[in-house]
């Protein structure tokens, strides 16, 4: 367990999950209602491949770690002061757009470019990690982009579990149709891997690791590159809140048995 | 003028292509039909002349990639079969499924033809440009999109479309040698529940979803995780429905709660689990947030057993709801189910 890894976390902030979300369209195209004013948190899944990363790193003394994150400078600042305080982690902050509407192919393409920008990060031990979709987009394309402008050809999505072994070789389980995971073994970095949950619980907040991060952090958000994201011609027809509204009949009188069997009927009836 | 290719692959028994391939030939056949555009169709498998015979009356060209190293589902091999496939179709439009094996490999391929993607496509419509529809922000709002790029890929969720079932027949297969590059992937298998153990069902017609209330403290004070388990199982095998979990009920066994065993975060529907699509939904102990509604996106009849009359998200969202205690109900239920 001696190899020493390099981990970049590619992950983006969306709005907090039980934020209600109104669409409007502004000069760049389709928008969130007051984005920059909705309360924020790092993109889940994406969440789940940072702690994975900091899991691996622990067990690898040497490795490092750092989290690449497009925004607006301001967001991110805010955002990354509670996930300063979960793992320890270099920033990488790129300066742009907010929100799921921008194309994914513009995005992938200016995280690539901070990725290469990347002092001293050889290519040999590098792991790509990140969610497999976000909760933005949620195309789940992004990662697998920024795989191939960075020319790794070995991508693995809907990770749920790596193990290193002594050799550099390591085994991947991928979440596949139906409930099961796909176990397939690499023979060695680098590599994509888009995280579903993984199997870590997220970290408590260790305020002496904020204050560490904190050093390299402002520092990194003052002299973030700026990008402005291509359209690549993706256009949008419509943006709109799905109708959702039913007719609710609520049942408050109903005794277990009487609720049963017209479950029963109902199941067994052809919709 | 457009023309039009799908990709298809085949199921893990490799003998015969997906439902979902199947489904995205369907779109393909209505796509070209509609725009009078030529269609191709493309099958990755370790003998695609031998599954020719279920797509060979769609009324389109057939290309295989063939061989051994294509019968496993890996990114290196299957992006460069998908490439080989666009590279001779010279197609405009690529439609695949939205499957964990093409998911994985599709957009790395329309970056190396220099072409753009959209994906997790709900629906194509449009006459003059091709339109698409795809929901942003985990199914909470909607959108059509189109693009003028050329290639432009889409991968189409499974369920949006009917399963190709034209009749059999016999048509060639032009197969296209694929340049493989050094395979440093071995995929060793599939790993799953038993038969029996096995909860989550992408084809059942009923989505089961347990919420976090099982697992709290009931009218006699105590918690009867073990009860609620067995009330769970025995509905779910007598019903041969899909179990799906709320997050806090699958977060509660990190947290050292109460924990029904069998469920896991791939259980989990809504915010950071899936949206499946089920003709019908029956959820149980779910309170009432945003993120359970956005996994119920894609459930047809939606129907709630709840304690509490006032929760939000069923009113408007669920067809009926019954205010009552639900081991009592699915105590009920499953006896009815088993007589």
């Amino acid at each position: 367990m001696g190899t020493a890894l390099q981990i970049v976390v590619c992950a983006g902030i969306v709005p907090d999950p039980l934020q209600t979300l109104e669409p409007t369209t502004g000069p760049n195209g389709p928008g969130l209602k007051n984005e920059m004013v909705l309360p924020a948190v790092l993109d889940p899944w994406a969440a789940c491949a940072l702690y994975e990363a900091a899991g691996l790193a622990a067990k690898h003394p040497g490795s490092k770690l750092w989290l690449v994150a497009l925004g607006p400078k301001a967001k991110l600042q805010q955002v990354m002061m509670t996930v300063a305080q979960k793992v320890a982690f270099e920033l990488v902050p790129v300066d742009g757009p907010i929100g799921g509407f921008p194309d994914a192919h513009s995005t992938a393409a200016a995280l690539a470019s901070a990725i290469e920008a990347i002092s001293g990060l050889d290519r040999a031990q590098l792991f790509i990690f990140g969610g497999w979709e976000s909760a933005s987009r949620g195309a789940g394309v992004t990662l697998q982009l920024i795989g191939e402008c960075l020319d790794i050809a070995d991508q693995f999505f809907g990770v749920d579990q790596i193990d290193l072994r002594d050799d550099g070789s390591f085994e991947v389980l991928e979440r596949v149709e139906g409930g099961k995971h796909q176990v397939s073994v690499c023979a060695s970095a680098p590599a994509v891997l888009g995280w579903a949950t993984g199997n870590l619980a997220e970290p408590r907040n260790n305020p002496q690791i904020g204050m560490s991060n904190m050093r390299t952090m402002m520092p990194a958000l003052q002299r973030a590159k700026t990008v402005a994201l291509e359209a690549n011609s993706l256009e949008y027809i419509s943006v709109s809140l799905p109708k959702q509204q039913r007719t609710t009949r609520v049942e408050k009188n109903m005794t277990p048995d009487e609720i049963a069997a017209e479950l029963v009927a109902w199941i067994g009836k052809d919709s | 003028m457009e023309s039009i290719l799908v990709l298809t692959h085949t199921d893990e028994s490799g003998s015969a292509l997906t439902k979902h391939s199947l489904e995205a030939v369907t779109a393909g056949v209505e796509l070209a039909t509609g725009l009078e555009a030529p269609l191709t169709i493309g099958i990755v498998a370790a003998d695609a002349s031998a599954l020719a015979s279920t797509v060979a009356n769609a009324g389109a060209k057939l290309l295989g990639v063939s061989g051994l190293a294509f019968a496993q589902p890996r990114f290196a091999s299957d992006a460069a079969a998908c490439e080989a496939l666009c590279r001779t179709a010279q197609a405009t439009i690529v439609l695949a499924p939205q499957s964990a094996r093409f998911a994985r490999v599709m957009a790395a391929v329309a970056h190396r033809l220099n072409g753009v993607i959209d994906t997790h496509i709900a629906a194509l419509a449009g006459t003059d440009s091709i339109e698409a529809t795809r929901w942003f922000y985990r199914q909470r709002i909607e959108a059509v999109v189109t693009r003028a790029a050329r290639p432009w890929f889409l991968l189409l969720d499974s369920g949006t479309h009917a399963a190709y079932a034209g009749e059999a027949g016999n048509q060639r297969v032009e197969e296209i040698a694929v340049d493989l590059p050094a395979l440093r992937t071995e995929v060793t298998g599939i790993r799953a529940p038993k038969q029996d153990e096995q909860t989550i069902r992408p084809d059942a017609k009923l989505l089961f979803v347990a919420g976090a209330g099982w697992t709290k403290k009931q009218p006699d004070g105590e918690i009867h995780a073990d009860q609620a388990g067995k009330l769970i199982l025995d509905f779910i095998r007598r019903s041969s429905a899909s179990l799906g979990s709320s997050k806090s009920l699958v977060d509660q066994g990190g947290e050292g709660g109460s924990v029904l065993p069998f469920l896991t975060h791939m259980n989990q529907v809504g915010q950071t689990g899936s949206t499946p699509r089920h003709a019908k939904g029956l959820s149980t102990c779910c309170h009432g947030e945003e993120p359970h509604v956005v996994g119920w996106r894609f459930i047809g009849e939606r129907r709630a057993i709840s304690l509490d009359a006032n929760c939000g998200w069923t009113r408007g969202k669920a067809d009926v709801v019954y205010i009552a205690d639900a081991f009592q109900v699915m105590a009920k239920l499953n006896e009815l189910l088993n007589s």
